[in-house]
């Protein structure tokens, strides 16, 4: 059988992603002053976007996909990659972690997302998740010397070994039900042989669902969530509350409306239960916590349930506003995160809500900064959450699932009585003592993008919008 | 579309320049230093000043013949969802954006003083009050209406919450809450909408379309959510009551004079054109609460020992009023409703500012703590005497030709309701006049005395407010002739079409079904 050399260039982007990846970590050798990797992170990762912007194709038979889908769920991820490093590179050297591997870990974990994202084939998909997760678990434990970051990272290990484990075996379940692991292969197997109403298919479509869930932080499968994201450098939790998220619902979306297509009544009867949950517990035991950390780590489940409306839409517009929330998500997600971060300082954690008393006194524009983002998450509009929300309610209510965007709505409205706390301790209360902001021009850069985004998106969000209707346009 | 609005002929695009000149001042002012108090005040009186008198030709090149849409102005906005940015105004709206750009002169003028703390940021939320509030009575698209009116929570939870009373958190966050739950069961309501209608927001498109009685029924309690939480109505009322007592001068004269009126212009603008047959079917249950509010609220009013809380309940009271007059759906009630509005608005924002200018003197708002004022600062009880009896409806101030009307139309809906909202003037009478006697007669409290009069910048102030009660209560004609077209056309379209008798029983069997 003669040797074929399959077609590279859509998987040029991955390739250059690895080898960068790799030369970051040799780089981290020779190289001492540790900004200069981080420097040299993101023009590779512009690199990558470059090379992205040509990639469309398929290639390995299948297996490999990218396409307008898995285009801009990569975006998502070089846009995580740039905004987590440029929040990185003051905080690690305060928490005193300095080291290089750090940024190649991230690359390696983003290298898995974006195979994630063009999986066409569950052994693929399998392939990028573990590579993702194994280096984000890393990276969850990276402050060696503290506690609870240990405890973050073992815990992110055990409970997504066990959503590996679940996706393995839906996986083999499937793999034994059709005899492939193709999606489209998959699809058109239960259609042909009319197996939609198979229990083994069920079972199997509940497996992933599971494991997915996991990924994306869903109720009643989010337990790791709060601790790792607590416990966890703040740079990496802002990471992992995007990126992994982001990479979850691109997997869920691709398997659930490919592979699955023709059970969308029965698997939308799985995820209704589990969104609803999902927001309800993200939101109401945000409410009382006092760690803004773990505050956030609960609204990001909570903005997980949000989410997952769009896909149990099924819908291209339900899809399309997906793609869209998950972008906005990053922006505001880690702006809010530069914010936590820059109240870390020498000696002083700065992760306590109550931290934030008077914050508008001391430092008016980081306040101010903050107060964006948590309305923003509130989704109270010109910013750019509301834009986000909005297309996601309005393609459940498109697809008949009003009475559950009712439930969203009431969900998001109680979620404003956390998010307003803080701008309350900012704005109302006066400073007890003088927190001392940790700034530098790669965080003051982060911050200028993030926020301009948000306020950009929330008044002119015809641009995104289109692209990610666009971006599904194909699928 | 467009043969169904005029388009703005003025020189330049006035209701956009009302709405971003307060905004762009308001980003004028983020470049001021913080240590530069004064010149953050005067460009926030500027400002407002400024867009007060382009708000002029609004009142003056108005035509009042015609019910259509005026001064519009049309843009592609969010083509990806079929959002325009559409403004426009007809005789039910143009009065508020009168009384949202003089009152927040006024309220920058009563703030002058009083306002010691993150001034910069005080005149930063008012402006922007401003802007959003304009915006609110100016859109004639539901999500850009929907945009400023959630896009308002954000100034006015920061006034309230940073320069409020000393309860002012616990204040600041129920007034966010209450209007939020309301605004997003409003949103669904939208949304619900622009799928029926064939994916538009455009409302006067929406208002061309029928929409089955059931939909209507539950679009109805969509927007009550909404409307009924902003007015504020009995039995969620109970945020204003806090809001009004613990905000700033400032905001609880904006509260009082335009935010509340929100609500009522929401039944107006969107429920009852919209929602027509609904609407006319939830008429008792309509009464009924308006009803309640008009008597209850009155009735609380005489057992308040604090100033402010006093007169945020006889807002639940006026509005109920005002509600009355909406959902009597006849010519009388309605006209009586909108003038209600802006007299309430004249007379309570007035109440709240002279309220504001005794506070900053005696820094307190405990009825007991004064007594014998009309001895110490004669000017400013005269004035106060002005609100008073505008606020009880004596002929020949503004409170009698609104109340009046909305008797007369109450009475034509439905007797009882008429009847039953005349003796809340009574209690009115009692409760304002009495407290009029506590706080000027009687013996001079020694907390009062040697306070000083009020002085020059109070009683410019006051004096706009006092001008509209006598010109409203002697020649009402002025205001009622900017809405007679306006509101028969909407009365018109709210009594055609079928008769559905009110039955939520069997509604939700329906939906269940």
């Amino acid at each position: 059988m003669p040797l074929i050399m399959p077609d590279l260039r859509p998987v040029m982007p991955e390739i250059v992603m690895t080898v960068l990846a790799l030369a970051i970590l040799l780089a981290d050798l020779v190289i001492k002053r540790k900004e200069t990797i981080a420097f040299l992170s993101i023009v590779g990762v512009a690199l990558v976007t470059y090379v992205l912007v040509g990639s469309m194709g398929t290639t390995f038979n299948g297996m490999f996909l990218s396409d307008g889908y898995s285009m801009f769920f990569k975006l998502i991820f070089m846009l995580n990659v740039i905004l987590t490093v440029l929040i990185s590179v003051k905080y690690i050297v305060i928490e005193k972690v300095n080291f290089g591997e750090y940024y190649a870990l991230i690359l390696f974990s983003t290298l898995g997302m974006m195979i994630m994202a063009s999986a066409g084939d569950l052994i693929v998909l399998y392939l990028g998740l573990e590579l993702m997760a194994l280096s984000t678990y890393i990276l969850a434990g990276f402050i060696r010397y503290d506690i609870k970051s240990n405890e973050a990272a073992m815990k992110y290990f055990l409970l997504g070994a066990f959503a590996s484990a679940f996706l393995l075996y839906g996986t083999s379940m499937i793999y034994g039900l059709t005899g492939t692991t193709d999606l489209k292969a998959i699809s058109a197997y239960i259609v042909a042989n009319g197996l939609s109403n198979n229990p083994v298919l069920m079972l199997s479509m509940i497996l992933f669902a599971v494991a997915f869930s996991f990924k994306i932080a869903a109720v009643p499968f989010h337990m790791w969530a709060p601790d790792a994201y607590e416990g966890a450098p703040t740079s990496i939790t802002a990471f992992m509350s995007v990126g992994p998220k982001a990479a979850g619902f691109a997997v869920l979306g691709r398997v659930f409306l490919v592979a699955f297509g023709s059970v969308r009544i029965e698997w939308a009867a799985v995820l209704i239960p589990i969104a609803i949950l999902t927001m309800g517990v993200g939101n109401i035991v945000a409410l009382s916590q006092t760690n803004i950390k773990r505050m956030l780590a609960y609204s990001s489940i909570a903005h997980a349930g949000y989410i997952l409306l769009g896909i149990i839409a099924g819908t291209s517009d339900g899809m399309a506003s997906v793609l869209n929330y998950m972008l906005i998500y990053a922006f505001m997600n880690i702006g809010a995160f530069a914010v936590v971060i820059m109240l870390r300082s020498e000696g002083f954690k700065g992760d306590n809500i109550s931290d934030y008393e008077g914050l508008a006194k001391t430092h008016p524009l980081a306040a101010a900064l903050m107060l964006v983002f948590m309305f923003s998450l509130t989704g109270i509009p010109p910013t750019a959450g509301f834009m986000g929300k909005f297309y996601v309610f309005m393609s459940a209510i498109n697809a008949g699932y009003t009475w559950v965007v009712i439930i969203a709505v009431m969900f998001s409205a109680i979620s404003a009585y956390f998010y307003l706390r803080v701008v309350m301790y900012m704005y109302m209360k006066e400073p007890k003592e003088t927190v001392q902001l940790s700034t530098s021009p790669a965080i003051g850069l982060a911050l200028a993008i993030t926020v301009i985004a948000v306020l950009a998106i929330g008044i002119l969000p015809s641009a995104i919008v289109n692209f990610a209707r666009n971006a599904v346009a194909g699928f | 579309m467009m043969e169904q609005v005029i388009m703005n002929k003025l020189g330049f695009p006035i209701l956009s320049t009302l709405i971003f000149l307060p905004i762009a001042g308001a980003a004028l002012l983020l470049l001021i230093p913080r240590a530069k108090e004064s010149l953050a005040k005067w460009v926030g009186l500027l400002v407002s000043i400024a867009a007060f008198i382009l708000s002029i030709p609004l009142f003056t090149n108005f035509d009042k013949s015609t019910h259509l849409m005026q001064f519009a102005e049309r843009h592609e906005w969010i083509p990806a969802w079929n959002i325009t940015y559409y403004l426009g105004l007809d005789g039910i709206s143009v009065l508020f954006v009168l009384l949202s750009t003089l009152i927040t002169i006024l309220c920058v003028l009563i703030s002058w003083n009083a306002i010691k703390t993150k001034v910069k940021e005080f005149y930063i939320s008012i402006l922007i009050m401003e802007g959003a509030m304009i915006g609110v009575f100016c859109s004639l698209d539901f999500m850009l209406f929907y945009l400023f009116w959630e896009a308002m929570l954000i100034p006015m939870y920061l006034l309230i919450g940073v320069w409020g009373g000393p309860n002012r958190i616990y204040a600041a966050v129920k007034f966010f809450l209450y209007t939020l739950v309301g605004s997003v069961l409003m949103l669904v309501g939208i949304i619900v909408l622009y799928f029926y209608a064939g994916r538009t927001f455009d409302i006067l498109e929406l208002m061309t379309k029928t929409y089955p009685y059931n939909m209507q029924f539950w679009l109805f309690w969509a927007f009550f959510a909404a409307f009924a939480v902003k007015v504020p109505m009995f039995p969620v009322h109970t945020w204003l009551p806090d809001a009004h007592t613990e905000a700033p001068t400032a905001g609880s004269v904006i509260l009082a004079a335009v935010l509340i009126k929100m609500g009522a212009y929401g039944f107006l603008r969107f429920s009852l054109p919209l929602l027509p047959e609904a609407s006319r079917a939830m008429t008792p249950v309509m009464l009924t609460l308006s009803v309640i509010a008009i008597i209850y609220g009155a009735v609380i009013c005489l057992a308040q020992t604090d100033l402010k809380r006093l007169i945020a309940y006889s807002s639940v009271s006026h509005m109920g009023f005002v509600t009355l007059g909406i959902f009597a759906l006849n010519l009388q009630g309605m006209e009586g409703g909108i003038l209600q509005m802006i007299n309430h608005g004249v007379v309570t924002g007035a109440l709240f500012l002279s309220i504001g200018a005794i506070y900053d003197r005696t820094h307190t708002r405990q009825i007991a703590d004064y007594g014998g004022v009309a001895s110490v600062m004669p000017v400013y009880a005269t004035a106060f005497m002005i609100f008073t009896l505008a606020s009880i409806g004596l002929p020949a101030t503004n409170g009698f030709i609104g109340e009046f009307l909305i008797i007369l139309g109450g009475f034509t809906a439905n007797q009882w309701a008429g009847v039953l909202a005349a003796t809340g003037i009574i209690i009115g009478a009692g409760y304002m006049l009495w407290l009029y006697q506590r706080v000027f007669f009687m013996e001079v409290n020694p907390k009062v005395a040697g306070l000083n009069d009020i002085d020059a910048r109070e009683i410019i102030t006051l004096l706009p407010m006092v001008l509209l009660i006598f010109w409203i209560g002697i020649y009402p004609n002025t205001f009622l002739g900017f809405m007679h077209e306006s509101v028969r056309h909407l009365l018109e379209r709210v009594n055609s079409g079928g008769v559905h008798e009110m039955n939520i029983a069997k509604n939700i069997a329906e939906i269940l079904k």
